[in-house]
C-alpha cells in the first residue's frame, strides 16, 4: 500500500459532440489524500467524477482508482469507490432505512449486514428518527446526508463528493463539513468538487483548479491563496479628507503596506486576521478627525481567483470582448452536458 | 454515538457468491424495491386496478349493447379477453415512466456506481411491473366474474391462457423500457406511452370486432399483437370469438401468433432496452 495512488488521471479528455469538457486532465490523489477540485460551472468537475467512478468513458487518457483502470477494471474500481453525486441520488417512495439496506445489498453486502450497516449510519447521520419515513418528506439537508451515508455503506476506500453542500443552508453545510472531516480523519481518501474557495480550504489538503478541461493550477489551500492575494480593506476617503493623517492611521493598525490612491482617496492595506479590526481601523480614524465615506473588506472570490488564475472570468456572463469569449461559451456548454 | 466505522471496515460479504447468484439476488432487490412503493401507495396501482374495472363496466353496460357478436354470444364474455390484453399493454407506459423518473433522478447512477450486474436493473424493473400485471389480470377476471364472465373450458386451457396472456405481458414492458432509455422525461414517457397505446388497444378486437372495420383497417387489426391475444384468450376460455371466422393467419391461430409476438418483442426490445441502457453509460 501507499505506493499506489488512490486516484491518478492522466491525459484524461471527454467532449459530448464539440464540446470538450474535460481536454487533458491530470490528477494524483495519494491514499488518505483530500483533493478538492475547485472550478466555476462547467469546467469539468462533474465530468471527472463521472469518470472516475465508471459512469462515462473517456475518449482518451488513463483513469485509474487503486490501481485499477476505469474502463477495463471497472468492476473492481466499483468495489472499492462511494459516490455522492450533486443530487441526491435516492428513491424517494422508500424510507431512508430502506434506501440504505437497498443499496448496502446491491453494493454487495449481505442481507443482515446491509441491516446493521444501515442502522449504523443512520445513527452516525443523526436520521434515525426519520429512518422510518420516505425519503420523499426529508428536508435538503436529511436528504443529502443520507445520500452520504448511502455512499458510504459498502465501506469505500475511496469517496467521490460532487458539490457536497450546494444548495445547502448554512446550518446544514456545516454539518455536511464536520461528517467530510471526520471521514478524511479515518483515513477515507476524498475527492470533493466545488464551486467555492473557502470550502476547499476549510476540507482540502491539497487543491487543483480546473478550468475547461484540464487543471491550470495546483497546490495547497495556502500556497493557493498566496498566489491569488490576501484579503484586503478598504478605506474610502469622504471629499477634502487628509490622506496621508488616513494612510498613517491605516499603517498603524495593519500589517503589511498601505497603498494610497490620491486621485480617488482611496486606501487599501492587507487585512490582518484579528477580529474586530474593521471596527478598530474606523475607531482610529474617527479618532484622528479623518472623514471616511466607506470602508469595506476585500476578500478573493472564486471569481478573484480565477482571473489570477487563469487570466479570464470564471463565469461567462455577458462575454466581455477578447479571444476567451468563444472558448468560456463552449464551457459553460460543456458544464450542461456533463 | 455507537462508534460506526465509516471506512476501512471489514470488506464486503466474506463468501464469494459467483455471478449469477448475485444478479439473481440483484434482480430481487430491485424488484422488491420497485414494489414497495406499491405497498406504500396503493393508489400507483390504478391503471392495472380502477382503469380496468371502469372499461369493463363502460364497455359491459354502455357500449356493449351496441356492439352485434357475428356468430353471436354474449357481449360479456366476449369482453374479458379484450380487457386483458389491454389490462397488460397498459402498463408498459409505467415501466418506461419508471425507468426515466430512476435516470433523471441520479438513482440509476448510483446503482452504476456499484457492483450491482449490469443487466439487474432494467429485470429487476420488468419483473416488478409483471408483478403488477399479475394483479391486474386477477382484478380483470374477478370483474368478469361479477359481470357474467365464465371459463368453460379446462383448467389447463385456463391456465394456458393466463399464461399466455402474461408472457405477452411481460414481453411487452421491454417495449416499455425501451422508451423508458430514449426519452427524456417521465411527462414524455406518460405521453409517448399513451398515444402508441391507445391506436393499439383499439385498431384491435379487444373491444369491437374486426369484422365491422373498414375493409383498409381489418388487415391491421387483425394483424395487431392484441387481436391475437384476446382471441386465443377467448377460445382458450371458451368465451366467443368472431375473430375465429376470419381468415387471416394470426386469427386461425392465435395462440402461435401471441408466441411469436412474444418472442419478437422479446427479441428486438429487450437486447435494445439493454443497448440502450449501455450506451447510456457510455455517455
Amino acid at each position: 500500500m501507499g505506493e499506489i495512488p488512490a486516484i491518478e488521471t492522466e491525459r484524461v479528455t471527454k467532449s459530448f459532440g464539440s464540446t470538450h469538457a474535460l481536454s487533458g486532465l491530470n490528477l494524483t490523489v495519494p491514499q488518505g489524500g483530500i483533493l478538492g477540485l475547485l472550478g466555476p460551472n462547467g469546467a469539468g468537475k462533474t465530468t471527472a467524477v463521472r469518470v472516475l467512478t465508471t459512469l462515462l468513458r473517456p475518449d482518451a487518457g488513463q483513469a485509474r482508482v487503486l490501481g485499477f483502470d476505469v474502463v477495463r477494471q471497472a468492476a473492481e474500481v466499483r468495489h472499492y469507490i462511494g459516490l455522492t453525486g450533486q443530487y441526491a441520488a435516492l428513491d424517494d417512495y422508500l424510507t431512508g432505512r430502506a434506501n440504505l439496506v437497498m443499496i448496502g445489498q446491491l453494493g454487495r453486502l449481505g442481507r443482515s449486514q446491509a441491516r446493521r450497516r444501515a442502522c449504523d449510519l443512520l445513527e452516525r447521520f443523526d436520521l434515525t428518527q426519520a429512518a422510518g419515513r420516505a425519503v420523499k418528506t426529508y428536508s435538503g439537508g436529511m436528504r443529502r446526508r443520507l445520500d452520504l451515508a448511502a455512499s458510504l455503506i459498502g465501506h469505500p476506500e475511496v469517496l467521490f463528493l460532487d458539490e457536497p453542500t450546494t444548495g445547502l443552508d448554512p446550518n446544514s453545510r456545516a454539518v455536511m463539513w464536520e461528517i467530510i472531516r471526520e471521514l478524511a480523519a479515518e483515513g477515507t481518501t476524498l475527492l470533493l468538487t466545488t464551486q467555492y474557495l473557502e470550502e476547499a480550504d476549510q476540507l482540502a489538503s491539497q487543491v487543483a483548479v480546473i478550468d475547461a478541461g484540464r487543471v491550470v493550477a495546483e497546490g495547497t489551500p495556502d500556497q493557493l491563496k498566496g498566489k491569488v492575494g490576501e484579503d484586503r480593506i478598504a478605506v474610502q476617503l469622504a471629499p477634502g479628507s487628509d490622506l496621508a493623517a488616513a494612510v498613517a492611521v491605516v499603517q498603524a493598525q495593519t500589517t503589511g503596506p498601505v497603498d494610497a490612491d490620491p486621485a480617488q482617496l482611496l486606501v487599501t492595506a492587507p487585512m490582518p486576521a484579528r477580529d474586530g479590526i474593521t471596527t478598530d481601523v474606523v475607531r482610529a480614524l474617527d479618532a484622528a478627525g479623518v472623514r471616511v465615506s466607506d470602508v469595506t473588506l476585500r476578500r478573493p472570490s472564486l471569481d478573484d481567483a480565477f482571473m489570477m488564475l487563469t487570466g479570464h472570468r470564471a463565469a461567462p456572463e455577458p462575454a466581455p470582448a477578447g479571444g476567451d469569449a468563444g472558448r468560456e461559451a463552449a464551457t459553460e456548454q460543456g458544464g450542461a452536458a456533463a | 454515538m455507537t462508534a460506526a466505522t465509516i471506512s476501512h471496515a471489514p470488506r464486503r460479504s466474506a463468501s464469494r457468491r459467483g455471478n449469477l447468484r448475485w444478479l439473481i439476488s440483484d434482480v430481487a432487490v430491485l424488484a422488491k424495491r420497485s414494489l414497495a412503493r406499491i405497498a406504500r401507495e396503493p393508489e400507483t396501482l390504478m391503471d392495472v386496478t380502477i382503469q380496468p374495472i371502469l372499461f369493463v363496466l363502460l364497455f359491459a353496460f354502455v357500449f356493449g349493447g351496441a356492439i352485434p357478436l357475428p356468430g353471436g354470444g354474449s357481449y360479456h364474455e366476449y369482453l374479458i379477453g379484450g380487457m386483458l390484453a389491454m389490462g397488460l399493454a397498459a402498463t408498459a407506459p409505467g415501466t418506461a415512466v419508471a425507468l426515466v423518473t430512476d435516470m433523471s433522478s441520479g438513482l440509476i447512477d448510483r446503482f452504476r456506481s456499484l457492483p450491482t450486474s449490469r443487466s439487474a436493473v432494467l429485470a429487476g424493473r420488468t419483473i416488478a411491473d409483471l408483478v403488477t400485471q399479475v394483479i391486474g389480470t386477477v382484478v380483470v377476471a374477478g370483474v368478469g366474474l361479477a359481470i357474467g364472465w365464465r371459463i368453460h373450458s379446462s383448467v389447463a386451457d385456463a391456465a394456458a391462457a393466463f399464461g399466455l396472456a402474461l408472457l405477452f405481458g411481460y414481453a411487452f414492458t421491454w417495449l416499455g423500457a425501451c422508451l423508458g432509455m430514449m426519452l427524456r422525461s417521465p411527462e414524455a414517457a406518460q405521453q409517448m406511452g399513451f398515444v402508441l397505446f391507445l391506436p393499439l388497444t383499439f385498431v384491435s378486437n379487444a373491444f369491437v370486432p374486426t369484422q365491422g372495420m373498414p375493409g383498409w383497417l381489418q388487415p391491421i387489426a387483425e394483424w395487431n399483437p392484441m387481436s391475437a391475444l384476446a382471441a386465443a384468450a377467448r377460445s382458450l376460455f371458451g368465451n366467443p370469438n368472431p375473430a375465429a371466422s376470419v381468415q387471416a393467419w394470426p386469427m386461425q391461430h392465435p395462440e402461435l401468433a401471441v408466441l411469436g409476438w412474444s418472442a419478437v418483442l422479446l427479441a428486438v426490445f429487450a437486447p435494445l432496452a439493454v443497448h440502450l441502457y449501455r450506451r447510456k453509460a457510455a455517455g
